[in-house]
């Protein structure tokens, strides 16, 4: 099952395009990392994935095959948005209260035993706690919901690293506990690189490289050589990203499970995620989107040497 | 551990009763201010209107109610009494307005100025049916408090109208507080209010908006519509029965319209200057077997045609009034839950 799929998918403002040609499945049981610069369109696959918004262009079904933002869509996703909003003026026990009476399931003693651990008092009013009890509030109330997909977006923007290091293991807890799926888009690629195994890298409105994180980082290498024989390396190499020292150059290679004999005078390093999320996103024109599961089938676009 | 959800895709939707507890937690301070407002102004009503009321019992106390003497007890009454009373409608046009955009503006306003719309349209209980539940309550919330308000404004009134006064209950300040017109008012201003929260997404902006499209509605309601409710009757006959709305009154002469220079050539000759075409002012020259100045201009030749609504017409007026606001009102309340479905947050 996929608990995100789109084909086609776009979505105007106005005479821009927030998402255009947007095509990806994210399979069920991993935790799929959305990330690019301001303006790829994070926000919006989400909004489009959640139902908030309704595309221009194209298809988004969720959990399988559900048309996003239909009754048992909303019924099986939890969703956390940017800046975590909740009413300011209600007690965390009125939040507990009201997200019971807007769900078919709410799993009220697991979200007052969540909250009693993080020492959050039932009583305090929203709009009196810090930024990271905010968080943590949201998260609770949409974890108490039992659902199927998490949906976060930039949870941890807001949040000091304290904070920011407990929302990633209350959110990876709950993963073990509960098996749910999660999309989650975020700029901090240090914390992703510890809970992510599914990658999606957007720009500029589109998917640029989708995967499991594993085969990602399997069919990526680092090669380090001579600058003085980078040119002709670069030819026969699917080259994201080269950086050139004055004697040395540093290549991040697509080697898509190749593996080419390394020449002399040359090293092959394994690729970080953060590594190679920053090379795609120096260079939008190189594509990868070797992602298994795929139910559209999309032709990767050939890498620019 | 509850279960998790299903992949049944024809689940039925959450019941309305829900609902129940989130509006009338997010909403009962507004709720609890209309009452303030409303219980204010009643209190205000009540004591003077007992006043008003215990004056009036001399009035119809007096017999024969036709003699001069009772003519006079009338005329002392509304003389202390109708300015008063004027003046506490003059102020209380303002209450729909109010209510109506205070409660309706920040509805959906507050959601989507907050961002707090990310939350609750991401619930299960689905956005359209969210913005049904939380309007159709408030709605009929503050239309039950206005029109029971305007029963106690009636009560409020009555000694005016029973004593005779010249204003009616079709006068334009006094006709849109009375009978259904209250309540249909505010309904028609909470509903701006809702729709203009929608569209302008801020909640003071969309509370002034409300307020400066309704007062222009109320506006050109009296002035051009309420007056065209049924044919008006057309007189030539200078007396006009009392309580009447006059809408227009003029002279004519030899079928057409006679100007205000014209009238006072004729009338310069029995030194009788009219200062408006209603009102005559006598000089010194004024031959003392003159009598009225109308009845002169009209043994002159001159037709004085009035346009008027008897006030017979009062319930007939409320009823249509009534039913063109409400049938407004659910349509610009249907246009906001359809923006909202429609995803154009």
């Amino acid at each position: 099952m996929n608990v995100l799929e789109s084909n086609g998918l776009g979505k105007r403002y106005g005479n821009n395009w927030a998402l255009r040609d947007c095509t990806l499945a994210i399979p069920d049981g991993h935790v799929a990392a959305l990330v690019g610069p301001n303006g790829a369109g994070k926000t919006t696959l989400l909004n489009l994935t959640v139902g908030l918004a309704a595309q221009t262009d194209g298809i988004v079904t969720v959990l399988g095959g559900m048309p996003a933002g239909s009754v048992a869509a909303l019924d099986g996703i939890a969703f956390v948005a940017q800046d975590t909003p909740l009413y300011k003026n209600l007690s965390a026990a009125e939040m507990l209260h009201m997200t019971r009476n807007l769900n078919r399931r709410f799993d009220e003693r697991y979200a007052k035993a969540r909250l009693g651990e993080l020492g959050i008092p039932l009583e305090r009013k929203a709009g009196k706690m810090s930024g990271g009890q905010q968080a943590q509030l949201a998260l609770t109330l949409a974890l108490a919901r039992r659902p199927q997909l998490l949906v976060l977006d930039e949870p941890m923007a807001m949040l000091d690293p304290l904070a920011r290091h407990d929302f990633m293991a209350s959110v990876m807890t709950a993963i073990a506990d509960d098996g749910v799926s999660v999309v989650l888009s975020s700029h901090v690629l240090a914390e992703l690189e510890r809970v992510a195994d599914y990658l999606v890298l957007m720009s500029g409105g589109s998917v640029q490289v989708a995967g499991e994180v594993d085969d990602l980082l399997a069919c990526h290498r680092v090669l380090t050589g001579p600058a003085t024989e980078a040119g002709a390396y670069t030819k026969r190499l699917n080259v994201v990203y080269a950086r050139r020292g004055e004697a040395q150059t540093h290549l991040l290679v697509r080697t898509n499970g190749m593996t080419d004999p390394v020449p002399p005078g040359w090293e092959a390093h394994p690729v970080s995620l953060e590594e190679l999320t920053l090379a795609y996103m120096r260079d939008p024109g190189a594509a990868a989107l070797p992602g298994p599961a795929r139910a559209a089938v999309v032709l990767p676009k050939e890498a620019r040497n | 551990m509850t279960a998790r959800a299903g992949h049944d895709t024809r689940l039925r939707p959450l019941p309305w009763r829900r609902m129940a507890w989130v509006t009338w937690r997010q909403h009962r301070l507004t709720l609890a201010g209309v009452v303030a407002l409303l219980g204010a102004a009643g209190a205000y009503l009540l004591i003077t209107g007992l006043q008003t009321h215990d004056a009036y019992a001399a009035v119809t106390a007096c017999v024969p109610a036709n003699s001069g003497v009772c003519q006079r007890v009338a005329t002392d009454f509304l003389n202390t009494y109708a300015p008063g009373v004027g003046v506490t409608f003059g102020l209380l046009q303002v209450i729909p307005a109010l209510i109506g955009s205070f409660t309706g503006a920040p509805v959906l306003a507050r959601e989507l100025e907050t961002g707090t719309f990310r939350y609750a349209w991401t619930q299960g209980f689905g956005r359209a049916r969210w913005t049904v539940a939380k309007l159709v309550p408030l709605a009929v919330a503050v239309t039950v408090a206005t029109g029971a308000f305007s029963v106690l404004v009636s009560w409020y009134v009555q000694p005016i109208f029973g004593a005779g006064d010249n204003n009616g209950p079709l006068y334009p300040t006094l006709f849109d507080l009375l009978g259904v017109a209250l309540a249909a008012w505010t309904l028609t201003a909470f509903a701006i209010g809702v729709l203009a929260g929608v569209l302008i997404r801020r909640v003071i902006p969309a509370i002034f908006a409300a307020l400066a499209a309704w007062a222009g509605l109320a506006f050109l309601t009296g002035l051009f519509l309420r007056p065209h409710y049924s044919a008006p009757v057309v007189t030539s006959n200078p007396t006009i029965p009392v309580q009447a709305w006059v809408i227009n009154q003029g002279w004519f002469k030899g079928g057409n319209p006679a100007s205000l220079d014209m009238i006072n050539n004729t009338l310069a000759q029995v030194d009788v200057r009219a200062v408006t075409p209603e009102l005559f002012q006598p000089g010194p020259a004024t031959p003392a077997s003159l009598g009225d100045p109308v009845q002169y201009l009209v043994q002159h030749g001159y037709t004085q045609l009035t346009t008027y609504q008897p006030a017979s017409q009062f319930w007939r007026f409320q009823w249509i009034e009534g039913g063109w606001l409400l049938a407004l009102s659910l349509i610009l309340i249907a246009a906001a839950v359809w923006l909202i479905r429609r995803r154009a947050a």
